[in-house]
């Protein structure tokens, strides 16, 4: 099973130039965490799959990139959703409606939406992992019909630092798929789960000979989940996970997104764990 | 008996258990009804009793003191609540607390000790079955411990 790969860096006129956009609704998620709708300020927004990212550009401080976290089917907007973590990010966290900001993409390998056709679909996400995991679940949950049974998993620091609450919430409504949260630590009040994502996956009803499972996280909660579903019986193959790097062209030509044999922005971010499981867990890489 | 040895051999923990050896563990075992804010066991008590939930959530607890009790596991059913039965000084380090009406099989902490001491096939297959839980609880100590989801400049 091969990942779809999206080659809409080639449509673009130019990949190295950043497109103007701006800044449309802003939701605050967290303290340090923001959500940003951007429309281009001119012609149409650009396809994306779930599971690309695109390059956020503010001007005169620099550009990061940013997966994808809104609906692929809504053609008037990007949505980014942003942690303050440095200098640009901050930056980004800082802007205000209307505020221009310069965009390059979308790039990259998304999530095999449809090659999960007629699977089960396990997502396990962690933190701010579940931004790039969203797109794939609003596809998921428009095209119900074309899955097995759809299980999500997803971990936080606490019950304060919960990205998405509400979704999460709204998502549980739906009595044919199946949620759980769990958070790392917790006071006596909380009566969800406590515990590592990872924790969740023997738990879940899901069948392992036909099921895909779509991962995103921090590293090392992702490297514990991919041992989690394998356990279980997932063949690697069936395993994808969202990785990052250091993206600066975002088209494969700079290197600073090496990983191993693979570029991050072009080969991924999306990738097949049985590609990556050798060179997953050693440090220099 | 021969009920509980079937709840038992329904556990996961006990899968493919022999049945000589659930009879022998059936034998140290006893049904449990835990309320929601009930507590399995106390830190600092006697660890002479470890539970398998049927039903239910349990979670685990560490008070500091002057501080609200921090709960860094909960578990449920089809799960092992405690593991300090099996070491000196055989007694609770943390807290166990229903969060939910809760069906467990309590087994007596030194009757099993005493079978596997008697029956060394007993007991390397019961280690067999709780170093994996331990494995996996040392992992997802070591992952929280991590605190992967913090803010890293």
């Amino acid at each position: 099973m091969v990942p779809e790969s999206v080659s809409a860096a080639a449509s673009l006129p130019d990949p190295f130039v950043p497109q103007i956009y701006r800044v449309g609704r802003l939701r605050r998620e967290l303290h340090d965490t923001v959500t940003l709708e951007l429309a281009p300020s001119a012609g149409r927004r650009p396809a994306f799959r779930p599971g690309q990212f695109n390059m956020l550009y503010v001007f005169g401080v620099g550009e990061i990139a940013v997966s994808l976290s809104g609906d692929s089917t809504d053609e008037t907007h990007f949505v980014h959703t942003v942690r303050d973590v440095g200098a640009v990010s901050k930056a980004i966290t800082e802007l205000g409606t209307g505020a221009t900001i310069g965009l390059r993409g979308p790039f990259g390998v998304g999530w095999p939406v449809e090659a999960a056709e007629g699977s089960d679909v396990v997502l396990v996400a962690g933190g701010l992992g579940l931004a790039p995991l969203r797109p794939a679940i609003y596809h998921i949950l428009a095209n119900r019909v074309r899955y097995g049974r759809v299980v999500i998993l997803f971990g936080s620091r606490n019950p304060h630092d919960m990205l998405y609450r509400h979704e999460l919430e709204e998502w549980r409504q739906h009595l044919d798929i199946s949620i759980e949260v769990t958070v790392d630590h917790a006071e006596a009040d909380w009566h969800g789960n406590v515990g590592v994502v990872p924790a969740l996956i023997p738990r879940a009803t899901f069948d392992r000979h036909n099921t895909i499972a779509l991962v995103c996280g921090p590293e090392v909660m992702m490297r514990y989940s991919a041992s989690a579903l394998a356990e279980a019986g997932v063949p690697p193959e069936r395993i994808y996970l969202s990785m990052e790097r250091n993206m600066k062209c975002a088209i494969g030509l700079c290197g600073h997104c090496q990983f191993g044999p693979t570029f991050i922005c072009k080969d991924g971010p999306v990738m097949q764990f049985a590609r990556i499981a050798k060179i997953f867990a050693i440090r220099e890489v | 008996m021969e009920g509980l040895e079937h709840i038992l051999r329904q556990h996961p923990f006990f899968a493919d258990f022999a049945p000589e050896h659930g009879a022998l563990v059936a034998g140290c075992a006893r049904n449990h009804r835990f309320d929601p804010g009930d507590y399995l066991f106390r830190e600092g008590d006697p660890a002479d009793e470890f539970f398998l939930i049927r039903h239910g959530k349990v979670a685990l607890e560490i008070v500091a003191p002057g501080q609200a009790p921090i709960v860094f596991a909960t578990l449920g059913p089809g799960e092992i609540v405690g593991e300090a039965w099996l070491v000196p000084p055989y007694r609770w380090t943390i807290d166990a607390r229903a969060t939910e009406l809760v069906r467990a099989i309590g087994i007596d902490a030194a009757c099993l000790r005493g079978k596997c001491e008697a029956d060394h096939h007993l007991g390397y297959e019961m280690m067999k079955r709780f170093l994996p839980v331990f494995i996996r609880r040392l992992h997802a100590t070591q992952l929280q411990i991590l605190d992967v989801y913090g803010k890293k400049r």
